[in-house]
């Protein structure tokens, strides 16, 4: 044996690289890349599966809300805030001075052109996933008269954008469009 | 353990000598499975399947834990679940069927492995531990992988679950309480596919821990070889790394060609279409059979079809339930004994003329039969052929190995394995003629000194 | 020695056991017992072989045929869901047979699936939304045995790889239906049970399933193809293969790309091996 390798150290190139080593070298990356690929599967399945995806819309029948009233809708497993916004409120929430806002957003910019009134929303807290308190009848609508997180104390205003608290975004509007007059078509 | 000559591992950068004076792992490995371990040069490719046997361990283990993360085991959704997993979970299909066909190649490797060992009986001093070990994984391989058949609630799940459980309704006066402890209930429902579901997930770990051990053992005196002649000197092994990490890196691109076949082209060919059936307790398929690789245990456990009684007095001593179940245990069992039933010098079936003919004559077409039958309907003349297979299974291991290895004589033996391989062995390299009698083979363990000519191989 | 001795007293008597307590009254029964009753079933039965042609999926290159498909789902919408169910298929799974988006919303609406009255809570039925799951045309298996005199419609969800044979099975159900030799059937004493039909291809020959397929142009094919039964049970065992294992397909094309890259990589890992190995040869002399 001691001969044999005598012989192949012999074929050294300059470099100290054997000349057939490339062999091993492929088998080894072929190996590496195999097992790389195994991942695949192994990670993906882990991501939300197809039937979860596909019941990613959600159909709400909006008619029936009436000024100053809030609904809870669910979409995505998730709560959806569907407020109906008084006078009272679309003004106070025009009022505010853009600028001085941590997220700044018009309540234009957060509504449907034609449907000012009718806002919209994830009922999920930006700062750790709370739901808000403000939807229900009777419960705690904050300082800013619009969604009080009762985790931390986020104080959302009536266009549902933060105004105090740990909070650093407002409250997400989702994609979604009329589907007629009554419908809203969420997702 | 190991060899005077077995190279020593020797840390070079200053984190590998770190790691070696606190946790001495890289060491570990390279006196497991890497240069440290001198193995006999002549191993042929029946020594792969133990590292091909434990890389099906760890696909079972990895898809497996994967699977149970989409799984739920409660019989009203167990049968969706898969069902989900199968068409909406990204890749689940492909995980599912690996995880169903690595069962099957696990049990190949190994049975292949079992056959290894007991052609060249690996089971013999000094490696009877090994062998104690290796039946010991069988038997909770056999235990985890009926419950994971348990597990997608369909037809041959839910019967399966009955007729194996129903085994133990055969002990007497406590057989039914038994059967109905290990269910939960009366009939398989959720208490039972929970705890086969918890069970199944335990036990691969626990045979995880047992192949460790099983290796343990193996390094004490190193492995076995196809001429059985204990390694002498250096020249007898090669290093682990890199001889045999290549040659199993080959076979196992080899085992995972047929693999991937299996689960890409035939999926479902190794198992029965009434597990496509959702559960129905109250409906029993027409031709309930185990999943194959229980198939010649299953054909001894349907063999015994008469009451053990005293003829003529219509007193029934033992029935037939019951000397099935017992037939059945007994016959894995006494592989715990077998080291101590064959008392042949000689190790490989190559040097003994009469069990090599009993061994490929005789165990495995009879092993062949019981797969067959135990696959068939339970009709004649499959009943009648199992009888006769089964009968021959227990006198082959119980009768005729102890008196062959009695009055057996073995063919001269080589010298040394370097002579086996190359024809020839400096120490002694005299001519080639004489051989070596088995009286003393009995000494030639690690230690002792063996006397006579060398013989080439055959 | 006591091992061994008692393993040969072990050996024996189990053997013995067997031998005479259970192979010598089997074999005395095999060969002198009364003989076994002819079965109708084994007289009639015929294995059928499928459709002439075979399956566009068939073999390891097959390809889904997604007009076949198409007319199949047809045959199961307008035939069989009449009384079965096919619960683990999804109307947006109808997408992978080419229908767009618009279709698919389409189709789903056009059946009837139970619902809850948004106002009231109580059970109601709505138009079926692609999320949803094929409906099942009874509320529950008491309702799906006493409307088919005991015998449940089976789910189709999984019938082709529930049976042996797969779609070909399913088409030969569909295609087995006639009378029996009735020559043959006097002499076997044979007659079809009431509420059963005679089918050949069934394995006891009488099933409880009426025919379902009994005219041509049974169904009118959007896409012009004659709707002559054999063509029906082809489209509809074909359409069944796919509510199986809709990844077949995809699943044998993902196996040749797997079996080449290992190919290549067991070709690789040989080289590799042998050049190692390379200086250990055994000399030849």
């Amino acid at each position: 044996m001691a001969s044999d390798t005598a012989a192949i150290t012999a074929t050294d190139t300059e470099d100290g690289v054997r000349r057939r080593d490339w062999i091993h070298i492929a088998a080894l990356g072929t190996a590496g890349v195999g097992g790389a690929a195994l991942l695949i599967p192994l990670v993906s399945q882990m991501s939300a599966s197809a039937d979860v995806l596909a019941a990613s819309t959600t159909e709400v029948d909006v008619s029936g809300i009436a000024a100053g009233q809030a609904i809870k809708a669910v979409f995505r497993k998730q709560p959806l805030f569907v407020r109906r916004l008084t006078q009272t409120e679309i003004d106070e929430a025009n009022a505010v001075d853009i600028s001085s806002l941590r997220d700044p957003q018009t309540l234009a910019e957060r509504t449907k052109e034609g449907h000012q009134d009718l806002l919209v929303t994830m009922g999920v807290c930006t700062h750790l996933g709370c739901v808000p308190l403000g939807a229900g009848e009777g419960e705690n609508r904050g300082p800013f008269g619009g969604y009080f997180c009762p985790c931390h104390g986020s104080a959302y205003d009536t266009a549902a954008r933060i105004r105090q608290g740990p909070a650093p975004k407002n409250l997400v509007v989702p994609d979604y469009e009329f589907k007629s007059e009554s419908v809203i078509r969420v997702g | 353990m190991s060899f005077a000559w077995a190279k020593h591992y020797e840390p070079k950068t200053p984190l590998t000598k770190w790691l070696d004076e606190k946790l001495p792992l890289p060491r570990l490995v390279y006196n497991a499975v890497g240069a440290g371990y001198p193995v006999p040069r002549n191993l042929n490719y029946m020594w792969n399947f133990g590292v091909l046997a434990g890389f099906f361990l760890v696909v079972q283990i990895v898809t497996g834990v994967v699977l149970a993360m989409h799984y739920a085991a409660n019989s009203q959704v167990a049968f969706a679940t898969v069902e989900h997993l199968m068409r909406d979970v990204n890749w689940g299909w492909a995980l599912r069927y690996a995880h169903a066909n690595g069962a099957s190649f696990f049990f190949i490797v190994v049975y292949l492995h079992i056959f290894r060992g007991l052609f060249y009986s690996s089971y013999k001093a000094p490696r009877e531990m090994i062998w104690l070990l290796g039946v010991v994984i069988f038997l909770l391989m056999m235990a985890t992988a009926f419950m994971g058949y348990v597990l997608p609630w369909g037809q041959m799940s839910y019967w399966g679950a009955q007729v194996i459980t129903g085994l133990f309704s055969a002990i007497p006066l406590v057989g039914e309480p038994i059967q109905h402890w290990i269910l939960g209930g009366f009939a398989p429902d959720n208490a039972a596919l929970n705890r086969f579901f918890s069970l199944h997930f335990l036990l691969p770990f626990v045979i995880a821990g047992v192949v460790i051990l099983h290796i343990w053992a193996l390094h004490i005196p190193g492995s076995s070889n196809p001429t059985g002649v204990e390694v002498k000197s250096e020249s007898d092994t090669v290093p682990f790394h890199p001889y045999y990490t290549a040659k199993d890196g080959f076979g196992l691109g080899v085992a995972l060609i047929f693999f991937a076949t299996m689960v890409f082209f035939l999926p479902n060919y190794l198992g029965h279409p009434d597990n496509y059936i959702e559960a129905n307790p109250l409906s029993t398929p027409a031709h309930i059979v185990p999943e194959w690789y229980f198939w010649p245990f299953y054909a001894i456990l349907r063999a015994f079809t008469g009451d053990l009684t005293i003829p003529f007095t219509g007193i029934t001593l033992i029935p037939a339930k019951l000397l099935g179940v017992i037939a059945m245990f007994g016959s894995i069992l006494l592989w715990f004994f077998l080291p101590w039933l064959d008392k042949s010098p000689v190790r490989s079936g190559h040097y003994r003329p009469l069990f090599n003919k009993f061994f490929w004559f005789g165990l495995i077409p009879t092993m062949a039969v019981l797969f067959y039958c135990g696959g068939a309907p339970a009709e004649e003349p499959y009943v009648m052929i199992s009888q006769v297979a089964t009968a021959y299974y227990f006198l082959h291991f119980l009768v005729i190995l102890p008196i062959v290895s009695q009055i057996e004589v073995p063919k001269p033996l080589p010298f040394s394995i370097t002579e086996a391989v190359l024809g020839t062995d400096k120490p002694g390299s005299t001519s080639g003629a004489g051989g070596i009698a088995p009286e003393t083979v009995v000494g030639d363990l690690p230690g002792s000194t063996p006397e006579g000519t060398p013989q080439p191989a055959e | 020695m006591s091992i061994r001795l008692g393993g040969i007293i072990f050996g024996l008597a189990i053997a013995g056991i067997l031998v005479l307590w259970s192979l010598v009254p089997g074999v005395k029964n095999y060969a002198f017992g009364p003989p076994a009753e002819v079965q109708p079933a084994t007289v009639f039965y015929e294995h059928g072989e499928g459709p002439e042609g075979g399956y566009a999926f068939d073999g390891p290159l097959g390809r889904w045929d997604y007009a076949q498909l198409q007319r199949g789902y047809q045959v199961y919408k307008e035939v069989c869901s009449a009384c079965h169910s096919l619960k683990f298929v999804s109307f947006r799974n109808l997408a992978q047979l080419g229908y767009t988006e618009a279709e698919v919303d389409a189709e789903a609406a056009s059946w009837t699936v139970p619902g809850i009255d948004p106002q009231t809570g109580e059970t109601t039925t709505r138009p079926g939304e692609p999320t949803d799951h094929f409906p099942s045309p009874y509320p529950n298996a008491i309702a799906a045995a006493a409307a088919n005199n005991n015998a449940i419609p089976p789910d189709l969800s999984l019938i082709t790889k529930a049976r042996h044979g797969g779609a070909r099975y399913v088409y030969s159900i569909l295609t087995g239906y006639g009378e029996p030799d009735p020559a043959l059937a006097k002499k076997v004493g044979f007659e079809t049970p009431t509420g059963l039909y005679f089918n050949k291809h069934f394995p006891n020959v009488n099933i409880a399933m009426p025919p379902p397929l009994v005219l041509d142009g049974q169904v009118s094919y959007a896409d012009g193809t004659k709707a002559t039964i054999p063509q029906m049970a082809t489209d509809v065992s074909a359409f069944l293969t796919w509510t199986a294992e809709p990844s077949l397909v995809a699943r044998r094309q993902t196996g040749w790309f797997v079996i080449g890259f290992l190919l290549f990589a067991t070709a690789l890992a040989f080289l590799s091996y042998k050049q190692i190995w390379a200086g250990m040869k055994p000399k030849k002399k």
